[in-house]
């Protein structure tokens, strides 16, 4: 394509090479800026936020993330552990609860034709433009006329009903581009609908369930003004909550909350990392032509 | 063996909004082991009709019968057919392995059994070096001979093919052509063959449907379409370069037919046409049945060579002519240049007539 005009393969010129790579330095330091002074923070020493600008701690510990750690509860339970373990659990059962509901909707959104689908899709977007905090307070009569206060059960439930629209879209433009021709095939090879669905359609659709996974898992793993709202009992709250209660009014610990705010962190980075092998493209290559 | 039957099969796509439906009234017997192919320009509904016996669409009405059973409303998987899509359409996270024994797999072969067939198609369709390949890692060719095994192993009863060598090149296309040829012969298997190229049609075909607009327009052995059409359309689409057409007029004159057109009079055996009295025609006649040198029976007309195409074993000459413009099959040495005037001959036994209003054969 570009073979033909010289101008297209050109190489750029040293010096608007060299204005290309500092403009995306300076880019990338103000991204990073914040980010540095959190972690800054994290390793010293003090409660309080120091005014220097510099992203370099004058002195390091490691006493923030052992306070973190030690903290117990009322009755000498772990609270970090046990605030991790709750997040841990609400992000997974979200992830699992919302990437399974999403898959099956959204396949038979993109394939069938039914009955309600077209409303269905819409409500789906309409119900996205609904901020959270507006949702607050009928989801917490609901929550506790159900009994799912303070309950992990009832915090995945609104999750993955906050989460599954946006996953329902995505995996549904997903399984649009998927050549239909695929499943005719399978189809005329023998394959019923389940079969067609897990040994053709799911394998597919692996990129764009590792977003959904993915947006699932920090839909639930970064949430705040929900957990912090159900889950009234220190026990029970989620590392967000966790994180917020650390730096509360009267006493802020900032020491505590940056030490809080790397660990917390570290499970999304790692869960990036594990799924940005299925964030490929070109699945479908070599399949159909034409 | 089996013999496929279309009965009154019509078709309206939903919600496509289209006034005319994409296949009307069909009825097509498919004679058990014979291969039938279906040609037409592209729309006319050869993928509808082969995608209705595959049971990928339902027909708005009629019914779909394989060996007298009626399949109409029986989903793909239970019908027996494979299908050769024109994409391909091969898994592409599978092996050329497991491509192959998809099929297979689901109606639970044993191991061994599975792996015997898989073998021995990959070895007649030369793609033994590859069964541990993913499609992408294969040329075009090697995925369609990958495409045509996988429906070959399963040994079903009939075969579907939807253009499947139209993203082929010309030569390829002329060895997966042959390789198809050759199967059918092996197999016997019923099969139906949709293509737009008559090249394709002429060689492969035991039968040729001919589709316009969703209604059949002819059904005959290769020769019979080629030496009979039964409209202009049919004449138009077959052959290359294609039919010269002359508007005439005919009338009855004892016993025969005179056309008379612009610059030439001829007489046709009035016996062999169930023609009306009078009225327009057009005359067809294929570019190798006029001829340069007087035949004893044939009838001159007066010429102009307009364009010269050299094909090297003949040329085609452009020529205009009162009668209209005509185009000739002539020897490469034939000396005739662009601004010549000469002389063609058109042999009345080899004149096609159409009615000029309603273009069907006379
Ligand atoms: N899924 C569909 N929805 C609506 N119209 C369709 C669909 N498939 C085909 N058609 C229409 O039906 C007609 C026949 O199509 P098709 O059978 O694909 O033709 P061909 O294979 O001969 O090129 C065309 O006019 C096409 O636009
Ligand atoms: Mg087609």
């Amino acid at each position: 394509m570009s073979a033909a005009s010289p101008a297209g393969t050109r190489r750029p010129s040293v010096l608007a090479q060299v204005a290309t790579y500092a403009a995306l330095l300076v880019v990338t330091m103000a991204v990073l800026y914040p980010v540095l002074l959190v972690c800054k923070k994290a390793f010293e020493p003090g409660r309080q936020f120091a005014l220097s600008a510099s992203p370099m701690p004058r002195d390091l510990t490691l006493d923030h993330f052992r306070d973190l750690a030690s903290a117990e509860g009322p009755h000498g339970e772990l609270l970090f552990l046990r605030h991790a373990l709750n997040s841990l659990v609400a992000a997974l059962a979200t992830t699992v609860v919302g990437v399974v509901l999403s898959c099956t909707a959204a396949y038979a959104l993109s394939r069938f034709r039914f009955p309600g689908r077209r409303a269905g899709l819409t409500t789906f977007l309409v119900v996205q433009m609904f901020p959270a905090s507006m949702l607050l307070l009928p989801l917490y009569v609901l929550l506790d006329r159900m009994g799912m206060l303070n309950s992990l059960v009832g915090l995945v439930l609104v999750y993955a009903t906050t989460a599954i629209p946006f996953c329902v879209w995505t995996l549904k433009g997903y399984f649009d581009s998927l050549p239909k021709e695929l499943e005719e095939a399978a189809r005329i090879d023998g394959a019923g609908p389940w079969r067609v669905f897990f040994t053709i359609m799911l394998p597919l659709a692996r990129p764009g369930i590792a977003v959904t996974a993915l947006f699932s898992f920090m839909t639930a793993w970064n949430e705040f003004i929900m957990a912090s709202t159900f889950m009234t009992d220190e026990t029970r709250y989620t590392l967000p909550v966790l994180l917020q209660s650390s730096v509360g009014q009267y006493s802020a610990d900032w020491g505590l909350f940056a030490a809080g705010a790397i660990v917390t962190s570290l499970p999304v980075m790692a869960l990036f990392y594990v799924l940005q092998r299925s964030l490929v493209g070109g699945l479908t290559s070599g399949s159909v032509k034409g | 063996m089996s013999e496929v039957r279309l009965v009154g099969i019509s078709k309206h796509y939903e919600g496509s909004g289209a006034a005319r439906p994409a296949l009307e009234r069909l009825d097509l017997t498919i004679p058990s082991g014979e291969l039938v192919v279906l040609v037409g320009p592209s729309g006319c509904g050869k993928s509808t009709t082969l995608r209705i016996v595959a049971g990928l669409e339902e027909p708005t009405t009629g019914q779909v019968l394989i060996d007298d059973r009626d399949v109409t409303r029986v989903a793909p998987a239970q019908r027996d057919i494979a299908m050769v899509f024109q994409s391909y359409a091969l898994y592409p996270h599978m092996t050329v392995f497991e491509n192959l024994a998809f099929a297979l797999r689901i109606r639970k072969l044993a191991d061994a059994e599975i792996r015997r067939r898989v073998e021995e198609v990959a070895r007649s369709l030369e793609i033994e070096a590859y069964l541990d390949r993913r499609p992408r890692a294969l040329s075009g060719g090697q995925r369609q001979r990958v495409a045509i095994g996988r429906a070959v192993v399963r040994q079903p009863a009939v075969f579907l093919f939807d253009e499947p060598l139209s993203n082929l090149d010309a030569k390829l296309r002329g060895d997966m052509r042959r390789e198809i040829a050759r199967i059918h012969q092996l197999t016997q298997t019923t099969s139906m063959y949709v293509t737009h190229d008559q090249v394709e049609a002429m060689t492969l075909a035991d039968k040729i449907v001919v589709l316009k607009d969703g209604t059949i327009q002819q059904v005959g052995s290769p020769m019979e379409i080629y030496d009979a059409p039964a409209n202009r359309f049919v004449a138009g689409f077959f052959g290359t370069p294609t039919m010269n057409f002359l508007p005439a007029r005919a009338e009855r004159v004892n016993g025969h037919l005179a056309v008379r057109g612009q610059g030439f009079e001829l007489a046709v055996d009035a016996a062999a046409t169930a023609s009306p009295a009078a009225g327009d025609v057009t005359l067809g006649i294929r570019p190798e049945r006029v001829t340069l040198d007087e035949r004893p029976t044939a009838v001159p007309l007066a010429a102009r060579v307009e364009l010269r195409e050299v094909l090297g074993a003949e040329v085609v000459l452009h020529l205009g002519s009162p009668a209209g413009e005509l185009t000739v099959r002539a020897d490469a040495r034939a000396a005739a240049r662009p601004g010549d005037a000469l002389t063609v001959w058109l042999d009345p036994g080899a004149v096609h007539l159409f009615d000029g209003r309603s273009e069907q054969r006379l």
